[in-house]
């Protein structure tokens, strides 16, 4: 099959579904800029023009509830923000509306709308440019939140979140947008809420969400190597996740490690460890182990970066904890990637 | 204007008895605004409101059974007992939402505006709002934006001079409501918002710029309501100040004027809307309650 980066997957997907659907309209930060949306929306104003590819003021809170009333009156707009953490000013509108709208107004209308928000993280850029802020999304009822790990599935979520009658947070991470794969030429869509095994073991379960799934994969290679047979499986949606496939994985290893590109605490590892526990505690042979980010805001300094960031050796080293061939480690998995 | 009022001291009534349970903002005092400005508009246009929208809802041909079922939480309510006082719907006049959070469907409205505008149709979206809300940047930001994409829409500000228990002295420097929209190249009036004739000449005059693409508008409505922020009792809590004010504001009875304007007794049609009220409360009545075992439904449509 043809292969496309992560990042032509996106653009891909954007205007396929420009071209097809013309309620579907882009609104949002850095769309007619040549840089700000890292290639994914190139040109797009050009094809579709710029009344309905609107690169606007910055105005997170009022432009996202543009896009909640425009998905009301019939439209289906991409509502685009070039860093997630510029996505704080327009709580409103995503979580007080489009979220409860379907709730509130016993299912009698909802609100059709993406939110695509961008991880941006390291570059030294800083704690307000590089949070990945999922875990809050997902605490939420009626927001469902998506995170794509390869280029195939950054086209079928978006095309499946455009079709989805409920709001849509769709979040991508540039470090993934030079990652290459196979992907379809046409329209297909990624079930929401559908977990991807791509990699079957025996020995250990691997979930990895968005980057660290990629992660994920790299360090069931080496675990391979060790003689240790893990199964990697890529959450791709957090709410709603499936819960079926990563159950049934967990009973058949009794052990599991969630690998997650956000913070520690009330994160969605802990969501994810804490139903294994509930649901499958007498089918695990070991604690459920965290590959996270430290509970610390993101560093601007190289070095510290390094530290901040997991990789591949921490999925390994907490695979080996779980399967009892390390001591224990202290401090935050995160701290010793 | 008589239809919002006679229903809204009915709606009283159940809060004060403790049959309506839900939060209720009354509009008393205000029906001016409503039937002014929805009078101006046509089938297609919207009406974005807040938390005090049974006057929104009303004026827009919404159903007094739908209204008062949702007040008292039945699954007749025009939001299937969901949305209570605060949560209206009547898509099909207009009303797609009103919803609490200050200020919170203002943008929403400049969002269906620019729906309408990259479709071709010639529809108006109305946001009202409170003086309150003038406080909340987004709706600056929506002024903005409003302007920079020449959206048919008109911001209809009812200046009932209190947010909650806040004079607007307490919260502004300068009484200039009608000027908010200026810096962001959206013009403003200001209308006496108990006189309906005023706010419907106003309205349509906005409502005809919106309309032939020429861009928002911003009425500022100035008024009174009657009773407390929330709830039945007249708000008698902050002060001897605000006493003064609503004998004075009564003596402004939009009602009243309208009376004046139109030379005529008002009584026979008061007795007409009471029967239409009796009945329609009825029904409601008759309305089931809301089952536990569906708390989960509609988080999601499928």
């Amino acid at each position: 099959m043809r292969q496309l980066t992560y990042v032509q997957a996106i653009h891909e997907a954007h205007r396929q579904a420009m071209a097809a659907d013309a309620r579907v309209v882009l609104i949002g930060q850095g769309l007619w800029s040549p840089w700000y949306a890292g290639g994914s929306l190139d040109n797009l104003d050009r094809e579709f023009g710029r009344g309905r590819v609107l690169d606007t003021p910055v105005s997170e809170n009022a432009v996202s509830g543009m896009a909640v009333g425009a998905a009301l009156a019939g439209m289906r707009p991409i509502v685009f923000h070039p860093r997630m953490d510029f996505l704080l000013l327009a709580m409103d509108p995503m979580i007080n509306q489009a979220a409860n709208w379907s709730y509130l107004f016993a299912g009698k209308a909802s609100v059709p709308l993406v939110i695509r928000a961008v991880i941006n993280r390291g570059g030294e850029q800083g704690a307000q440019h590089s949070q990945a802020l999922h875990a809050m999304f997902m605490h939420v009822p009626g927001l469902k939140t998506v995170m794509p790990a390869t280029p195939a599935d950054a086209k079928g979520l978006l095309l499946a979140a455009l079709e989805d009658p409920n709001p849509v947070l769709y979040i991508d991470d540039r470090w993934l947008y030079s990652q290459t794969g196979p992907v379809p030429e046409g329209i297909y869509r990624t079930p929401i809420g559908e977990a991807a095994i791509r990699r079957a073991g025996q020995d250990v379960t691997i979930v990895g969400i968005s980057w660290m799934a990629a992660q994920a994969l790299e360090a069931a290679a080496v675990l391979a190597s060790q003689g240790i047979d893990a199964e990697v499986i890529d959450l791709r949606s957090l709410k709603p996740w499936d819960q079926g496939r990563v159950l049934e994985s967990a009973r058949k290893t009794g052990r599991l490690i969630v690998a997650d590109s956000g913070w520690r605490t009330a994160g969605a590892a802990a969501e994810i460890a804490a139903t294994v526990a509930a649901e499958a505690f007498h089918d695990l042979h070991a604690p459920v182990e965290r590959v996270t980010l430290p509970d610390t805001p993101a560093p601007t300094s190289r070095a510290e970066e390094q530290a901040y960031y997991p990789g591949p050796a921490a999925i390994v080293e907490a695979a080996r904890r779980a399967l009892g061939q390390t001591a224990k480690a202290c401090g935050t998995v995160g701290a010793a990637a | 204007m008589l239809r919002i009022r006679r229903a809204e001291e009915a709606i009283a009534e159940m809060v004060d008895s403790g049959e309506a349970r839900c939060p209720c903002h009354l509009s008393i005092g205000q029906e001016a605004i409503p039937a002014g400005v929805c009078a101006a508009l046509r089938a297609g246009d919207t009406v974005w409101g807040g938390h005090r929208s049974h006057g929104h809802y009303l004026a827009q041909g919404g159903s007094l059974e739908g209204l008062f079922a949702e007040v008292l939480g039945r699954t007749t309510g025009c939001s299937g007992g969901r949305g209570g006082s605060m949560h209206l719907i009547a898509a099909e006049h207009g009303i797609p939402g009103t919803v609490p959070i200050v200020a919170a469907t203002v943008p929403l409205a400049a969002g269906a505006a620019l729906a309408y505008k990259l479709r071709g149709e010639a529809r108006v979206a109305v946001a009202f709002f409170g003086d309150g809300a003038l406080e909340e940047g987004s709706v600056h930001e929506t002024l903005n934006l409003a302007a920079l994409y020449r959206l048919p829409m008109v911001f209809v500000c009812e200046n009932n001079l209190y947010s909650s228990h806040l004079h607007w002295s307490e919260r502004r420097l300068a009484d200039n409501l009608d000027q908010a929209g200026a810096f962001h190249s959206v013009g403003g009036e200001r209308v006496d918002g108990n006189q309906v004739e005023h706010v419907e000449d106003a309205a349509r005059r906005a409502v005809a710029r919106a309309r032939a693409g020429a861009g928002p508008s911003l009425l500022e409505c100035r008024t009174f309501r009657w009773r407390g922020h929330v709830g039945a009792s007249p708000d008698q809590d902050v002060g001897v100040r605000r006493r003064g004010e609503l004998a004075e504001w009564r003596e402004r009875d939009p009602i009243r004027r309208a009376e004046i304007l139109l030379a005529t007794d008002l009584e026979p049609y008061r007795a007409e809307i009471d029967q239409e009220i009796r009945c329609a409360l009825a029904s409601a009545r008759s309305g089931p309650v809301r089952d536990a075992c569906r708390l989960e439904e509609h988080v999601c449509v499928s």
